[in-house]
């Protein structure tokens, strides 16, 4: 049921993000969801693309430190609260959260979480027996 | 296991026939140097010591020594103790360290230098049937000549393939199965991780052992590149100032490295009175030319510590050995008072499982040194988690406090963000401006 993200390590200087989205880009590979943790030095990029195998095949060619995990994704309702039930739901399950972005849909009313916890399964249970969707890297890709 | 000399009546030598050579070579040499070194001429006079002074090895302690600096300030011709009609080659230092040192050869002294670096390769196990693949810098650094020199010698088929463009050092070695390898110790290790990338097994290229010197390297980057290479590594040890690689090297039993002390005699000395320690002292490491003819430096301080032993060797030589330098003074530096060796930190990252792809920076900032340390982030210990990289670099940085004393800032960089050596490493950058 899990979700592939990209974890791709960045160094923190002018033009290292967009010379790496030109390599995904040329290669034809979509991100269709981002988020950047950084530091003085560096940066990582977490993405989820339309193609994992092509992105891995490609960054690697390109000398890129990538490292593939499984995280969860949730589909949350648009609107004010929504987050803080999921989140109460992982809470309550008393599963920790290492970091998580959200990013909506153009044409639904929705919104999706991505979730990096220690243990996945426990997490997916969790959300399913709160009666909450989880997301597929296919879903994603259907956005 | 038999062992193979080049030189085996030199090599293999008794103690007192040995001294009894290098007398007879001292006095010749001192009497030569006398008469067409105006330079060291001046130093001799200055201390009251005459050539009929030296009367064989155990005179030696009575000659002032020279230095890098005297080097520099005889540049170019003032070390020179032959006509330069006479000379057929110069060879020179990188000068990272200040101003380029010069050194001259007759085809004589090319010659024994050449046999220095045969006694290396022979030792290695090089025969004529061997294919020599030479991956040091050729020109005026003399790793490529000298060990290319020594190849020929021998017989064997020599590559001259010089360092860099490693792709065409792969494909030559092996297409045309080479068996031994001579390169600096970084480059070895690079050549392994690109065979490595290329889906090579050690046990799908013919190598059998290689010789690697010219920069300091670890016990444990030897295991790295002996595995991953599937050969054994050599040290081998030398310095422009003396000839080149070849000053002493490795045998099979890879516990310090037999001098050449046929034509270079070793002394170690007390690095603050000069004065010479007996054997298995710690000290700055001195070498005298006992035949060179264009470029003798008597007594030339290397700078390089270590310690020297005459115990029997299992391979039979009888030549002293000197223990792996434990860094060059010029490597060494000095941040907030603490004597630091890049070759320390070598050891912390090999240890925690790190490659040894690093860059030392330091700086001064409000009259405090700065000292950070990148270091290449691996494949293996890379995560997505910010906390856990975090975490990695204060558990380095502590081991580095443990070794050094004092705290480095680590910074875990991109792969192959930094420089690799494809002739000497820069380890270090010191942008400190001591006005």
């Amino acid at each position: 049921m899990a979700i592939k993200q990209l974890t791709v390590y960045v160094q923190n200087k002018k033009g290292a993000m967009a010379s790496l989205t030109d390599v995904l880009a040329k290669n034809n590979v979509n991100i269709r969801a981002l988020s950047i943790a950084e530091t003085e030095d560096f940066g990582l990029l977490r993405i989820i693309v339309d193609n994992e195998a092509a992105a891995t095949k490609i960054l690697e060619e390109n000398g890129y430190l990538i490292k593939a995990i499984d995280v969860v994704g949730v589909k949350i309702g648009d609107k004010p609260g929504a987050l803080t039930a999921a989140l109460n739901v992982l809470d309550k399950a008393d599963i920790d959260v290492e970091y998580l972005y959200a990013f909506m849909a153009r044409t639904e009313k929705h919104a999706y979480v991505v979730l990096r916890v220690e243990n996945n399964e426990k997490a997916e249970a969790a959300i399913e027996e709160a009666g909450l969707h989880l997301i597929t890297n296919a879903d994603i890709c259907k956005l | 296991m038999s062992q193979n000399y080049y030189q085996k009546e030199i090599e293999t030598m008794s103690a007192e026939e040995m001294k009894k050579l290098q007398s007879e070579k001292l006095v010749k040499q001192v009497k030569h140097v006398y008469e067409n070194v105006p330079y060291y001429r001046n130093l001799m006079d200055e201390k009251g010591v005459k050539p009929e002074d030296i009367k064989g090895i155990d005179d030696l302690h009575k000659l002032p020594f020279l230095t890098k600096a005297d080097l520099r300030d005889a540049y170019p011709y003032g070390l020179l103790a032959k006509p330069l009609e006479d000379c057929v080659r110069i060879h020179s230092t990188s000068g990272t360290t200040g101003k380029r040192v010069v050194a001259f050869y007759t085809q004589n002294d090319v010659d024994l230098w050449e046999d220095c670096c045969a006694r290396a390769i022979t030792t290695a196990g090089g025969t004529k049937k061997d294919v020599c693949q030479v991956a040091y810098g050729y020109g005026l650094f003399t790793g490529g000549m000298g060990l290319h020199g020594g190849s020929h010698k021998i017989g064997c088929l020599t590559l001259p393939m010089s360092s860099g463009n490693t792709e065409r050092q792969i494909q030559f070695m092996t297409d045309l199965g080479a068996t031994i390898l001579c390169c600096t110790p970084s480059y070895a290790a690079y050549i392994g991780e690109s065979l490595k990338e290329q889906g090579y097994k050690p046990e799908d290229i013919p190598l059998k052992a290689g010789i690697f010197g010219a920069e300091p390297w670890t016990e444990e980057m030897r295991k790295g590149i002996e595995k991953t290479l599937g050969i054994k590594a050599y040290d081998i040890y030398g310095l422009t100032e003396t000839t080149g690689p070849g000053v002493a090297f490795e045998c099979s039993e890879q516990t310090g490295m037999h001098v050449n002390e046929d034509h270079f005699y070793a002394e170690i000395i007390d690095p603050d009175t000069g004065e010479v320690l007996p054997e298995g002292s710690k000290g700055e490491l001195v070498f005298t030319s006992l035949d060179k003819e264009a470029f003798p430096l008597l007594r030339y301080r290397t700078r390089d510590i270590c310690v020297l032993s005459r115990k029997k060797c299992s391979c039979g030589r009888t030549l002293v050995k000197m223990a792996k330098p434990m860094g060059r003074t010029d490597d060494m530096l000095i941040i907030r008072g603490v004597n630091v060796f890049p070759s320390q930190i070598e050891t912390v990252l090999l240890n925690e499982g790190y490659e040894p792809n690093y860059q030392i920076v330091v700086d001064r900032v409000n009259n405090n040194d700065t000292f950070e340390v990148n270091v290449e982030m691996t494949a293996e210990k890379f995560t997505d988690k910010l906390s856990d990289i975090i975490a990695m670099e204060k558990s380095l940085a502590n081991a580095m406090k443990v070794m050094l004393g004092i705290n480095p800032s680590v910074h875990l960089v991109a792969p192959k963000s930094i420089a690799r050596s494809e002739g000497k490493a820069v380890r270090v950058i010191d942008k400190r401006k001591l006005i």
